[in-house]
């Protein structure tokens, strides 16, 4: 056991653990793909069809796949078709998976307002039938699972095509060359990028120095305690070297965080903007429409606020129900699980949801992206590319997303083919492609549904969504994006600049302080139709192993590390005789006691004295805790003075006015949201180890 | 059943797929089980089974004969995850008894029955030694397999272990036990049956690479008809129903209001 004896000689040294210099064991393949999603998914399958011999693995952080994913949700039934065929009936003969679980075909859609009062968010009584614009019509589409569709998926990837899944598995860190001897994918997009995609025309700055490639993903290390020290099952991630890699990891990826900022793929985009959705899954018996599909307007949510509600009616005597905030919320009091809660109190779904006919199953959230093509980032860079959400795929005035997700996996499967056999690491081929697929044509027609909320002189004049929805109106039914204009997120070009990176995320600049907002008094829930946040939360089953170090991180992105340079890890293979070296580079895991402290602090100070503690309200699984903090004080000088930490102060020198954080990260649902609207930008979601968070089955 | 003199040792290690501990369970809208929709992965205390037999492994002193692990469970196609978790934690080979999708999970004295099938099976070639495996699956909680399994065979068995210690040259080991009292130790004998407890030890993550390896260990097939046991049924389910709800208590601020609720619930002075 290699591992065992290096720890042994770590743990008699003074210096503090470094995880990053472990002996590690590598593996190589010819595509990584992180993520085993929709698009990640058919990723890999195109992959197989197109040369069955490449090596295809895709790592996934969740314990099944289909455990860590959600939506509605509606598909639309197009890449499945490219990828699979278009008769279904033969999937299963084909493939030998088993009947796609395809779910119902969509009936009838509607749309409502539901009336009520936002300022104490008691519902009204009536749900005014409004016409929808023409992009909600679903005929041909499918209400599914998007967890089960997920796992069908998954299955027919590894069992018919050969490739490699890895569920339990996360990928935990991008692993950059030591030399920068790569073209930046600047040279060739640079001003091409903002000028044919996202809208944002700044000339170009011809200033590309070259810059290094993507070798591979570490996978998440095992066995670290809470306090940073390897227990006896420690064993280091694996370092997983790739030809070329693919990141699948959804809205918000970790990884695609790192990469987006090293290789400055926002240069000429937007930031990125997000909602946030909360989903439950109500068996029913009564009422149950098969294929009906209904989404809401109005209540809970005011005028100024964008989002909307949805209920689904599936298969199986179940029913989908949910609610989508826009992340740019305004008030730090707002609650959206709340928010959620109270909608359901509105008669129109109070009627569905009778205790003595419905039965809640599940519940979940999740962040997605709503910045349409303004904001999608370039997307290649030496060594791979981002794919479905990402990179931001999502159609928001269809509220779809999973189509466009695995149509992207598609084109970047074909671009990786290619290069492999012409052993190129590019993938610019992917992103020409993506500009002239329909994917691009979808997004581009209702690229300005979505800012068109935000006109600062449609707040100006009171109108808030109103000015949205009859704009929206407007360039949907009769422009249909036919216009010279690309309404931008940011309001001007400091604003953009500032956020172009993930933090500060502009959602979270958007976030006005308490000096300037209400507080929301929710009226009480009203069990079993709706509940406090832990009965909720423990319908996800969400689950993480207790002694490991929190994984939402009181860091900036830098400090996390996510990326590391080639010559910062080991590998097995390089002489194990070596004694770790005590190495000047710190990982996170080493910070010193005084900063973690310090930056705990900080947090509590900013989040509490202008936000009133926004995380309490908004996490979906009670993650964060703003407390009294217990411990006795100390003198605060002898604070200060101090040079050496010392545990039994730390408590003291990490709250401030006797309040503390406190991090539940066992609740953690891998959601995201905290990561982008924490109002003092300070936490980094990454990684816990692999099979940790919830499992969804029929989400 | 003596161990060959190929092999130290043959162990064999009976795993079973059952929904996972983390999930919340639901009983099904018919009230004759639970929702089974949910995440599955190895019952842990087979688990610590697995791990136990790595760890004996592990314990042999350098140059010994080697020894081999043989995981075996009895399940829908499905279960072959689990066997291939088992292969990552370390065992050699593994056995997979398939029957359907559809059918019902089987039962203690079946499964113990087919054990003693494959065990008398491998008589003629290498034998088996002894057979380690958890003390109760978490679905069931019946703890019956391990014992069964001793009383059919005619084996000694060391159930509820919380330490073996293997004695090679003597042929026996001494096993800790966790009873109510305490702790037991019992010598027993060369063939033998061992059921784990939870102390016993904390079993290993399955690492990547021995996941890929895994997947190039054998696994061999059979049917029940291959061991000519059924897995009828020999109990019915009549019901299933969730704990009663639990209603509030209520604090009372002196004896004598004590003494009036009690009465008040029926409760009289004899």
């Amino acid at each position: 056991m290699n591992g065992q004896k290096v720890i042994r000689r770590l743990l008699s040294t003074t210096s503090r653990f470094n995880a990053l210099q472990t002996p590690r064991a590598t593996d190589s393949t010819d595509v990584l793909i992180v993520g085993a999603g929709p698009a990640g998914l058919a990723a890999a399958i195109r992959i197989k069809q197109l040369k069955s011999d490449l090596r295809v693995v895709v790592l996934e952080k969740g314990g099944e796949v289909g455990s860590h994913i959600l939506s509605g949700c509606v598909l639309e039934p197009t890449a499945l078709y490219d990828l699979l065929g278009k008769d279904l009936s033969t999937y299963s003969s084909k493939y030998g998976c088993g009947e796609p679980p395809l779910g119902v075909k969509a009936g009838r859609s509607e749309m409502v307002w539901l009336t009520g009062d936002t300022s104490s968010m008691i519902p009204g009584q009536r749900a005014i039938r409004i016409p929808h614009p023409p992009q909600m019509n679903n005929k041909g589409n499918f209400i599914i699972s998007l967890s089960a569709f997920t796992r069908w998926l998954g299955r027919v990837a590894e069992e018919h095509y050969g490739v490699e899944v890895y569920p339990g598995f996360a990928g935990a860190g991008v692993v950059y060359s030591d030399e920068s001897t790569e073209d930046s994918p600047w040279v060739e997009w640079g001003g091409k990028w903002g000028k044919q995609v996202t809208g944002v025309n700044i000339p170009p700055d011809n200033q590309h120095p070259q810059v290094p490639r993507v070798l591979g993903v570490l996978t998440n290390d095992v066995g670290i305690s809470k306090s940073y020290t390897p227990n006896s099952t420690y064993t280091p991630g694996l370092f997983f070297q790739s030809k070329l890699t693919l990141l699948a990891e959804g809205a918000h990826g970790s990884l695609s965080k790192s990469i987006i900022a090293k290789f400055s793929l926002r240069k000429e985009s937007e930031p990125q903007t997000y909602g946030f959705g909360i989903k439950e899954v109500w068996s029913v018996n009564e009422g149950h429409i098969p294929g009906k599909i209904i989404h809401t307007l109005g209540f809970p949510l005011d005028k100024n606020t964008y989002g909307g509600g949805w209920i689904y009616h599936m298969d199986n005597n179940l029913i989908s129900l949910g609610l989508v905030v826009g992340v740019d919320w305004e008030n730090p009091y707002k609650s959206p699980y709340k928010d959620f809660q109270m909608m359901k109190h509105h008669p129109f779904i109070r009627s569905l949801l009778s205790p003595s006919t419905s039965n809640r199953l599940a519940y979940g959230a999740r962040t997605l992206t709503e910045g349409g093509l303004q904001s999608l980032p370039l997307l290649h860079f030496p060594g791979g590319a981002l794919i479905g959400d990402s990179a931001g795929t999502v159609n928001v005035a269809k509220i779809k997303g999973v189509h466009t997700a695995m149509g992207t996996g598609i084109l970047a499967a074909n671009a990786a083919t290619e290069a492999l056999s012409s052993n190129s690491n590019s993938l610019s081929t992917y992103t020409s492609s993506f500009l002239t697929s329909p994917i691009h044509s979808e997004l581009y027609s209702i690229r300005n549904l979505r800012p068109s909320f935000h006109f600062p002189s449609f707040t100006k004049h009171h109108l808030g969504v109103l000015g949205g929805i009859l704009y929206s109106g407007i360039d949907s039914l009769f422009l249909k994006g036919r216009t010279p204009w690309t309404f931008r997120h940011t309001q001007n070009e400091e604003e953009r600049k500032q956020s172009v990176d993930s933090a500060p995320s502009l959602d979270s600049l958007r976030t006005k302080p308490t000096s300037v907002t209400n507080p929301i008094q929710y009226p009480p829930f009203e069990p079993p139709l709706s509940t406090d946040l832990l009965t909720s939360l423990s319908l996800t089953d969400t689950f993480h192993e207790e002694d490991q170090p929190e994984h939402l991180r009181l860091l900036t992105l830098p400090e996390a590390k996510i990326g590391v340079n080639l010559s910062e890890i080991r590998l097995e293979d390089e002489g194990e005789e070596e004694s770790p070296s005590t190495s000047t580079s710190t990982t996170p895991d080493s910070q010193s006691q005084p900063s973690r402290s310090q930056h705990r602090q900080n947090h509590v100070r900013i989040n509490l004295s202008h936000y009133a503690g926004l995380l309490e309200r908004a996490c979906p699984a009670g993650v964060y805790e703003y407390v009294e903090d217990t411990s006795s004080p100390s003198p605060p000088s002898k604070n200060e003075t101090e040079n050496h930490p010392q545990e039994n102060e730390d408590e003291n020198k990490s709250s401030w006015k006797n309040k503390k954080l406190v991090i539940n990260a066992q609740n953690c649902i891998h959601c995201k949201l905290c990561d982008i609207k924490v109002p003092s930008q300070d936490i980094t979601w990454s990684v816990p180890e692999g099979g940790g968070g919830p499992k969804y089955t029929i989400t | 059943m003596r161990p060959s003199p190929a092999r130290l040792l043959n162990i064999l290690v009976p795993v079973k797929r059952a929904v996972d501990y983390a999930v919340k369970i639901r009983v099904n809208p018919q009230q004759t089980g639970v929702d089974l929709n949910v995440k599955h992965s190895m019952n842990p205390f087979d688990e610590i089974a697995v791990e136990e037999a790595v760890r004996i492994r592990e314990r042999l002193p350098k140059g010994s004969e080697p020894i081999n692990i043989t995981a075996l469970t009895i399940g829908p196609p499905k279960s072959i995850e689990t066997l291939r978790t088992a292969l990552a934690m370390g065992a050699d080979t593994a056995i997979h008894v398939e029957i359907p999708e559809s059918a019902p999970a089987p039962e203690p004295l079946g499964v113990a029955k087919a054990i003693r099938a494959i065990i008398e099976k491998h008589k003629d070639k290498e034998g088996v030694d002894m057979v380690i495996l958890g003390k109760q699956s978490i679905d069931d909680d019946l703890g019956q397999t391990g014992q069964m399994i001793a009383g059919l065979l005619g084996w000694g068995q060391a159930t509820y272990a919380s330490k073996i210690d293997l004695n090679l040259e003597q042929k026996n080991a001494v096993v800790t036990r966790e009873i109510d009292g305490g702790l037991e130790q019992v010598r027993v004998k060369f063939p033998m049956i061992i059921t784990t407890d939870l102390r016993l030890n904390e079993p290993r993550y399955a690492s990547l690479p021995n996941i890929m390896k895994a997947k190039k260990k054998p696994v061999t097939k059979l049917t029940p008809a291959d061991l000519g046991v059924s897995f009828e049924p020999q109990m019915e389910i009549l019901k299933v129903t969730e704990p009663p709800k639990r209603v509030g208590g209520a604090k009372v601020e002196s004896v004598d209001e004590l003494v009036e609720k009690l009465k008040a619930a029926g409760f009289n002075a004899v």
